[in-house]
């Protein structure tokens, strides 16, 4: 059984690690084969963006070799696909190559487009990449006072980070002494400031309490990088000094240059993890079209069952699991405290009160998530 | 042509059904309905008010069983 999975983040990562630890007799057999094909030889642990935004990280902290968080089983290529020949079961790749598969896993994540609305990329600050968090860190330093602008594309991955940004501007401020100098506008997508009820009804007091405007129903149309005036698809607008962007996300372009799916998101079972009529190609994390978070955690949850079900079909013939929706989000709070929301398809999240140990759990949690890629947590 | 799409955003709490429903309002061309199919009780309201807001039309919004069925058409 030859198994390709295409990307070396999160959830392509802990697929073909937990598939190669579940398959090691018939590896050593030469009964399955596991190929990860990758666009990168670093793997990025993207939650960090958030601390180097904030000067609590540096970018060199984020990254490891790829190969190095692989299990010994595994083939692994720097070679972007190009290609997805799904109806003959092969992809082709940049450098030329064919892979052909009896089954694929495709995990090739998301991208930022910020590009989709006039004047965001030249207008705002992000933390979304590398190069964004370090420059926002910059300006946030620079920074002296002013109204500063929180607005959220649709979709997005992270949906905790608008709030998590907030909370840490907020802080940030305090710290260096002029929070009273600065006025922060939070701006959502729908009717309250969260998406998920529940933590939208936590973090509503909390808001009041430390002096964040807010408006809903904003809906980011374009900038007027000039004036420093955003203006929502709902007919409001906002003066600012600064503008923090939280990016419309689509799936990679070699998605949807394929016809995999529109924007980039692939029509995917929401249970069974397996693209729509194709049994045999499975979808993980970000590119999925799931309505579940685009995160990590949800990545790492969906690449368990994807793995536990292509190694059942490898020793007995069939899947035997089925994905819940289960996400599981750490919040931070600020700079010292922290909570979480868990859920799944059925099942809303009750949020706690923030904690000091639950934010320093977090902090482990930066660097256990190495150990958690490898497959081991 | 325009066509209706469906959106099964049924037992989901993040993202939820309205930003369910503006993903694919973006996707969608002028003229085309979208159907939402929503268990959140909330999604009643909370779709009329952003569609309202923003000037796309509504059209029927019915329960069936235990799900909405929320018909809303790009304007523009
Ligand atoms: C600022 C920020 C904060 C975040 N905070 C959190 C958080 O607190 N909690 C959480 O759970 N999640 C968080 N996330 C989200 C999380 O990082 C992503 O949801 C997760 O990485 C998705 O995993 P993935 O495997 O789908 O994609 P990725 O991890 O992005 O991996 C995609 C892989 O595909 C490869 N690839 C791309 N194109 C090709 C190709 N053509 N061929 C082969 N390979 C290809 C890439 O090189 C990459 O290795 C955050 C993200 C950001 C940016």
């Amino acid at each position: 059984m030859r198994i390709l999975v295409v990307g070396g983040g999160t959830g392509g990562t802990i697929v073909a690690n937990n598939l190669a630890r579940r398959l090691a007799p018939e590896i050593r057999a030469r009964k399955a084969r596991i190929t990860l094909l990758s666009a990168s030889d670093q793997h990025m642990y993207q939650p960090g963006l958030l601390y180097v935004a904030f000067g609590q990280m540096m970018p060199d902290e984020l990254y490891r070799d790829e190969a190095s968080l692989l299990e010994t089983g595994i083939k692994f290529h720097v070679d972007p696909v190009e290609k997805f020949e799904l109806d003959q079961n092969r992809v082709r790749t940049k450098s030329g190559e064919v892979y052909d598969y009896d089954i694929l896993v495709i995990a090739t994540g998301s991208r930022t487009m910020s590009r989709e609305v006039p004047g965001l990329q030249e207008g705002a600050e992000t933390f979304y990449t590398e190069k964004g968090a370090v420059k926002m860190f910059k300006s946030l330093r620079n920074f002296q006072g002013g109204k500063v602008a929180i607005v959220v594309g649709v979709p997005h991955k992270c949906p905790i980070a608008p709030v998590e940004v907030t909370f840490a501007l907020h802080d940030y401020f305090k710290m260096r002494g002029i929070r009273d100098k600065v006025e922060i506008k939070y701006h959502y997508p729908i009717n309250r400031i969260h998406s998920i009820e529940n933590v939208a009804i936590w973090a509503k007091p909390e808001f009041e309490r430390m002096g964040i405007k807010y408006e809903t129903l904003f809906n980011v149309d374009e900038v007027d990088v000039e004036n420093k005036v955003v203006k929502s698809m709902e007919g409001s607008e906002y003066k600012f000094d600064m503008l923090v962007s939280i990016p419309e996300h689509h799936g990679m372009e070699v998605i949807e240059k394929n016809k995999l799916g529109q924007n980039g998101w692939i029509p995917t079972d929401r249970y069974q993890l397996t693209m729509d009529g194709h049994d045999n190609v499975y979808v993980v994390g970000d590119t999925t079209n799931l309505p579940v978070s685009k995160t990590g955690s949800a990545a790492h949850f969906e690449a368990e069952v994807i793995a536990e079900n292509i190694a059942s079909i490898v020793k007995i013939g069939t899947p035997v699991t089925e994905y819940d929706g289960k996400v599981y989000c750490f919040i931070e709070a600020g700079r010292d405290k922290a909570t979480y929301a868990m859920f799944d398809y059925l099942n809303p999240p009750n949020l706690r009160a923030a904690n000091k140990p639950m934010h320093w759990f977090k902090m482990s949690y930066n660097k256990m998530y190495w150990t958690t890629v490898r497959g081991l947590l | 042509m325009s066509e209706t799409k469906i959106i099964d955003a049924c037992n989901t709490y993040c993202p939820g059904p309205l930003m369910e429903l503006i993903t694919y309002m973006k996707q969608a061309d002028v003229g085309d309905t979208l159907e939402l199919l929503s268990t959140d009780s909330g999604t009643a309201n909370d779709v009329p008010e952003w569609v309202n807001k923003i000037g796309h039309e509504m059209g029927s919004s019915e329960k069936v069983g235990d799900i909405w069925h929320i018909k809303v058409r790009k304007a523009k």
